[in-house]
């Protein structure tokens, strides 16, 4: 198991922890709600370097918010350690909200104050001035500055992620931790949201970002994808998908969806998922995958078909993994 | 088109017919004030149509769709929805279409079967109606068994799954659905957008958006709004060869790129 053998590598290395962005080992998370009980983290472990964005990428109920509150100090975990910045979540609480950034996912700035406003109180709250750290968020800010007199609630999704995020910058922090930004946040302000941490990464800070997007992965140096409290792989994003093991093949058709049905109810096929306009399949075994769809295409009288051998993403990767964890 | 309907088992009282617009909407324009948040868009969606409506946020998306629900009067221009005018028929039109949105509104201290009940009293089926709706409805999302569970207690995915298929316990001749799967994992979209092909092949028309630009690909059509117009209107493959774009990612980023209006 991969997470495994990370977690082995990080006891090894924990010589030198303190060199570490982050470091999580066996955290574990129950709630009880009305009786019954969660397990939001299972037991999860990791290590972030200095300087990485590291990604947590996951759906709904993973876990990813638990994580962010356990290592920013708000929540404590039933058990297992975590280090931030080489301090102890639990004894050091305040040397790490010193120095670290956090962004909810939900937003969670004054909406009764301005733009500026807003940014004035988190420098102050830190010791700290807009002017004297200007440089952490000067790119950002300037496109908010405009309309620094507006009312943080009047402003848009994307410019309240910018302001929440130069909130969280404002005092320099050395970990950046951002639960899910981009959720909600159309395609053109994520694609500017995550050129704005390749910048702040450049200036040296250790970022640690959740998403449930899985195309986001591939932003990140490393990532740990996580399903229901399990770390499910952590590796850089070209190490994922190295890890599928087995050929892909899209296939189209100009009938989708019968498409699909009829290459499900082929036993030789392992998975089959829709991925835009074409299907990814897998076969159990390899031996002329690619006549047997043909094969469905002309049984079925398919029209338009294609198939192409193809290389998986991390979607196809997490899914795969999925079916692992819970067969 | 290979979700034209075959075997129609769909009920619904509008006066739509097999090839016929569900949805026809000429120059309809909405102003608040000097601002003009949706600007003349017109265009047609057929019965049976997966249709994909994608924009950035602040494009217009969610006035127009107003309008279509007959929620919101337009400022000018026509449409009809179901077969009904958006101006002065609304009503029908509201009883004629389904919704869906990804805070989708079923009642957490209400068991799965209260749920569908009263979502199908509300729409005005008939006892024995709701009575095989609610076997069939269990029996296509595998929940025989489950009919007592609070919906509180369900994960995410099933209740998006629930919600989906109480919009449309009316036979609607369309249901909207506005980013309907929000925050599930990869394996529970798919099985929602099978729910969606599903409805399709019904003849139920499905008009949907989404920031997922792989599922606006599952789409039969995608239009795109920008700055209240409607810039693009094509198949997913056209669009992809108008813009040379290897990915829908890639069209709608060439496109939403050019908005010039600050939401």
């Amino acid at each position: 198991m991969i997470a495994d053998k990370k977690n082995i590598d990080l006891i090894d290395s924990s010589g030198n922890k303190a060199a570490k962005a982050i470091t999580v080992e066996n955290i574990v998370k129950t709630y009880t709600v009305k009786k019954t009980v969660v397990d939001a983290l299972k037991g999860i472990s990791f290590a972030v370097e200095k300087g990485e964005i590291f990604g947590i990428i996951g759906p709904d109920g993973a876990g990813k918010t638990s994580l962010f509150r356990i290592l920013t100090t708000l929540l404590l975990a039933d058990s297992g350690k975590a280090t931030v910045d080489g301090y102890d979540v639990v004894k050091d609480y305040k040397a790490i909200r010193n120095r670290v950034g956090y962004m909810p996912g939900k937003f969670s700035l004054y909406q009764d104050l301005s733009i500026q406003e807003n940014l004035e109180f988190f420098a102050t709250i830190f010791n700290t001035s807009i002017e004297e750290n200007y440089d952490m968020i000067k790119e950002i800010y300037q496109q908010i500055e405009p309309f620094k007199t507006r009312k943080a609630g009047q402003l848009s999704g994307g410019m309240k992620q910018k302001l929440a995020l130069c909130c969280a910058l404002i005092h320099k922090p050395s970990v950046l931790f951002l639960d899910e930004p981009t959720t909600g946040v159309d395609a053109v302000s994520r694609k500017e949201f995550w050129e704005m941490l390749h910048q702040l990464k450049l200036q040296g800070i250790t970022i640690l970002v959740s998403t449930p997007y899985m195309d986001e992965a591939g932003l990140c140096d490393r990532v740990a994808l996580i399903q229901k409290g399990v770390i499910l792989s952590i590796n850089t994003p070209k190490g994922i998908t190295g890890e599928f093991g087995k050929p892909l093949w899209s296939v189209k058709a100009n009938e989708m969806f019968h498409l699909m049905n009829s290459i499900k109810a082929d036993p030789e096929v392992e998975s089959c998922y829709p991925f835009g306009q074409y299907h990814h399949v897998v076969f159990k075994s390899q031996e002329n995958v690619k006549e047997k769809l043909e094969r469905i295409a002309r049984e079925g009288n398919y029209t338009g078909f294609e198939v192409h051998a193809i290389e998986p993403n991390i979607e196809d990767c997490f899914m795969a993994l999925m079916n692992t964890h819970n067969p | 088109m290979e979700n034209s309907n075959k075997n129609n088992s769909v009920t619904n009282s509008s006066p739509i017919k097999d090839g016929s617009k569900v949805i026809t909407a000429k120059e309809l324009t909405k102003r608040f004030g000097d601002f003009t948040a949706v600007d003349k868009i017109s265009f047609e969606v057929e019965k049976g149509e997966i249709f994909g409506f994608l924009g950035a946020n602040g494009a217009g998306k969610t006035t127009a769709m107003r309008m279509l629900c007959g929620l919101s009067m337009p400022t000018s221009g026509s449409a009809t929805v179901a077969g009904y005018d958006v101006y002065n028929q609304n009503e029908l039109i509201k009883k004629n279409i389904g919704y869906m949105s990804q805070k989708f509104s079923l009642y957490e201290d209400l068991t799965i079967r209260e749920n569908i009940k009263l979502y199908a009293g509300i729409y005005g089926l008939s006892d024995a109606r709701i009575k095989e709706k609610t076997a069939q409805l269990l029996e296509e999302l595998h929940m025989q068994g489950e009919e007592k569970t609070l919906v509180r207690a369900l994960p995410l995915g099933w209740k998006q799954k629930l919600a989906f298929s109480i919009a449309i316990v009316h036979d609607p001749a369309i249901v909207f659905l506005d980013e309907p799967t929000g925050g599930v994992d990869p394996i529970t979209r798919r099985e929602f957008w099978t729910l969606i092909y599903q409805a399709s092949e019904k003849g139920i028309t499905v008009f949907v958006t989404t920031h997922y630009m792989d599922e606006a690909e599952y789409c039969n059509r995608v239009s795109i709004m920008v700055d209240g117009r409607m810039d693009a209107l094509d198949s997913p493959a056209n669009l992809m060869k108008t813009y040379s774009a290897k990915s829908m990612d890639d069209v709608f980023l060439q496109l939403a790129r050019k908005a010039v209006r600050v939401e």
